[in-house]
């Protein structure tokens, strides 16, 4: 697709709306946006290559779940164009970044701003946790550790096939706590998997606040590399240093970008709130109405208009 | 009014745990949704954090038992089975470890769609053996439900209400003993956790409407009483509907069906929850009525079974509604 915007312009647009729906909706993945927002731009704005969306820019409303009696199910992979064998493939692992994800959509023009009205709302396909039937998923992954073991059944699935397309899954670092991610990686070093890569927002939060203080999970690289991933690490939030991993060599082996990142990058008010970032929810209609104000300063936007 | 009450479960669990030193809070990055954040901020020394690593706090929660403790896991229900199930089996289940299963959020009270609500769970752990597991339906079970819990000699799983939850009953959760809450001779209603709430609020427009229901509510699911629930169901005229917020296979509805099959009793049985489906993400009240979980459902139920339309529609039903207060608690942040 065309790069209307610079993945710089993408990422500030991500950060605005998820803080926009957050304060109308007086609470929000927020954080998520923070640490995650180069990340995703970068994805779809310029690393991977992807069709043009075959779904309604308007998304549907929910339509059913899969079932033999339901023959007009689809997933919500549409909003990342058709699956062509030349295409890439994208997971959003920890499906609980759906806002952030959906709001990259908007920003990269593969799903209206109206979409993002209906998040959350009942019968309506932009689910809360991303399901595979909302916009931009493709599998379930609300449980997490799924993600990178599908990414790398689907990606040897299209290297036997011949396909050129890649399989990209974006991770969260609390996955590394799930045994099975660590499985995903042995098997994908093991049969040569290297039409896969993952980059990973190791903004070192899960639900109970900082990962040290609820698991240690040491050094994450090491490990990776011990279990047979070429790794890059970097600042996520450096988009030069993003495109520099992207292009590390990784034959034979699963490609891994670390992307040490801050949770309040961009809304440094919200530090305030460390360690409990999580799903941010404003206490009082004072601590709401400054987050507004000094929030909307930094993202260099008017303060939101909600309701109380 | 009905009372409702803020988190009982937390209250309830750090007064019980303060005065049984074996027993151990275990949380799997889930500490306030599972509301033991207090308890793990005052009483460090008895919690411990486990992280996102259900299948490991499992088989951990087996060793802790083999050491003499009483681990309490808390996680959303579905984190305690579905990945975990080997080591549920064979760490904790087939050796009867004192392990205590909290599973918050049941069925479709999580707005988290497929990966977050246990649908099976129920008839998942009921074919365990050696195992008990019992339900919460108000704020007097939730706060009965900790020390239930650990008088079962063996593993327990708990279905837990969480947040503002409505007192209905206020006599204490026993386990084994069922609650008798109406003795109508028309039809039989059998439910458990939230759907007892449905049921009261569809019993209320049935006096109404003349039909006279004989009202169960089952706190615990397994052991089952096979007996008691034939004898009611012995005392109605026209047959039983069971209302579970849970798949009709392998819940409530089997249990019930079970039971009179083997009694050879010919009557009507209309299994009322999710059928053979999977559930999506959304409100309760809304999940409720998509799937038909809710007191409108349950009086269409009864309408079937006896032959008779009450006339009864979402506006009576409305009049009579339990409480209003569950609008007013959002469905976000699990
Ligand atoms: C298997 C599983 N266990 C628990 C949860 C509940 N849960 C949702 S997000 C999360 C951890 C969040 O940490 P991370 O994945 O690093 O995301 P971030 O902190 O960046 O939001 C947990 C425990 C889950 N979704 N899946």
């Amino acid at each position: 697709m065309q790069n209307e915007k610079t993945t710089e312009e993408v990422a500030l647009g991500i950060r605005r709306r998820v803080f926009e729906h957050t304060m109308r909706n007086n609470g929000g993945y927020l954080s998520q946006a923070c640490s995650a927002a180069e990340q995703l731009a970068f994805l779809y704005n310029e690393a991977l290559n992807l069709g043009q969306p075959v779904l309604p820019m308007i998304p549907e409303p929910f339509r059913g779940v899969p079932s033999a009696d339901n023959p007009h199910y689809v997933t919500g992979a549409g909003y990342n164009g058709p699956f062509e064998p030349h295409f890439d493939r994208l997971f959003i692992a920890p499906a609980h970044y759906a806002l952030v994800a959906y709001a990259t959509l908007i920003e990269t023009g593969r799903m209206a701003p109206e979409g993002l009205e209906m998040f959350n709302k009942d019968g309506s396909s932009v689910e809360m946790i991303g399901a595979e039937h909302s916009p931009g998923m493709e599998v379930h992954n609300g449980t997490l550790g799924i993600g990178l073991s599908t990414g790398a059944g689907l990606a040897w699935g299209r290297k036997r096939r011949g396909e050129t397309g890649e399989v990209c899954v974006f991770m969260s670092d609390g996955e590394v706590q799930e045994g099975q991610t660590w499985e995903a990686v042995q098997a994908a070093a093991f049969h040569g998997i290297d039409n896969l890569w993952a980059i990973m927002d190791v903004n070192a939060q899960q639900c109970d606040g900082a990962m040290d203080s609820v698991m240690e999970v040491g050094d994450i690289a090491t490990k990776l590399r011990d279990f047979g991933a070429v790794v890059c690490e970097i600042d996520g939030h450096d988009l030069p240093a993003m495109r520099q991993a992207k292009a590390e060599p990784h034959e034979g082996r699963p490609l891994v970008i670390l992307a040490h990142t801050s949770p309040t990058q961009g809304m440094g008010f919200l530090r305030q709130r460390f360690p409990r970032l999580h799903y941010v929810r404003f206490k009082t209609e004072e601590e709401r109405a400054a987050m507004n104000r000094e929030i909307a300063a930094e993202l260099g936007i008017d303060p939101i208009a909600y309701s109380h | 009014m009905v009372e409702m009450v803020n988190r009982p479960y937390a209250r309830a669990f750090e007064d019980y745990a303060l005065r049984h030193p074996d027993v151990l809070c275990l949380s799997a990055d889930l500490t306030s949704s599972c509301e033991i954040d207090g308890f793990r901020d005052r009483h460090p020394e008895q919690f411990l954090s486990m992280g996102m690593a259900e299948q490991n706090m499992l088989s951990f929660a087996g060793g802790l038992g083999l050491a003499g403790f009483r681990p309490f896991l808390h996680t959303f229900g579905v984190f305690l089975y579905r990945r975990p199930y080997d080591q549920l089996m064979a760490s904790v289940a087939y050796p009867r470890r004192k392990v205590r299963l909290m599973g918050f959020l049941p069925g479709i009270t999580t707005p988290g769609g497929m990966t977050h609500q246990a649908i099976e769970d129920v008839a998942v752990m009921r074919t365990i053996p050696n195992m008990t597991v019992l339900e919460t339906g108000d704020a007097t079970e939730v706060e009965g439900i900790v020390e239930a819990a650990d008088s079962i000699d063996g593993p327990v799983y708990c279905r837990v209400l969480r947040g503002a939850i409505p007192r209905l009953f206020d006599t204490p959760f026993r386990v084994g003993q069922m609650r008798v809450l109406s003795e109508g001779g028309d039809v039989l209603v059998v439910t458990a956790g939230i759907t007892t709430e449905e049921a009261i609020r569809a019993r209320g427009a049935l006096d109404a409407a003349g039909v006279s229901v004989r009202h169960l509510h089952l706190g615990t699911l397994k052991p089952f009483d096979a007996a008691q629930i034939l004898d009611h169901a012995a005392s109605v005229r026209h047959g039983v509907v069971t209302l579970e917020n849970h798949l009709v296979a392998g819940g409530i509805g089997t249990m019930v069906a079970e039971a009179m099959a083997e009694a050879g009793m010919a009557k009507r049985l209309i299994r009322l929850g999710l059928q053979d489906t999977y559930a999506h993400g959304g409100s309760r009240p809304y999940l409720m009525r998509h799937y038909g979980l809710d007191a409108l459902a349950l009086v269409r139920a009864i309408e079937r079974l006896t032959g008779q339309e009450t006339g009864i529609d979402e506006a009576a039903l409305g009049e009579v509604r339990v409480e209003d207060v569950h609008s007013a608690v959002k469905a976000e942040a699990l």
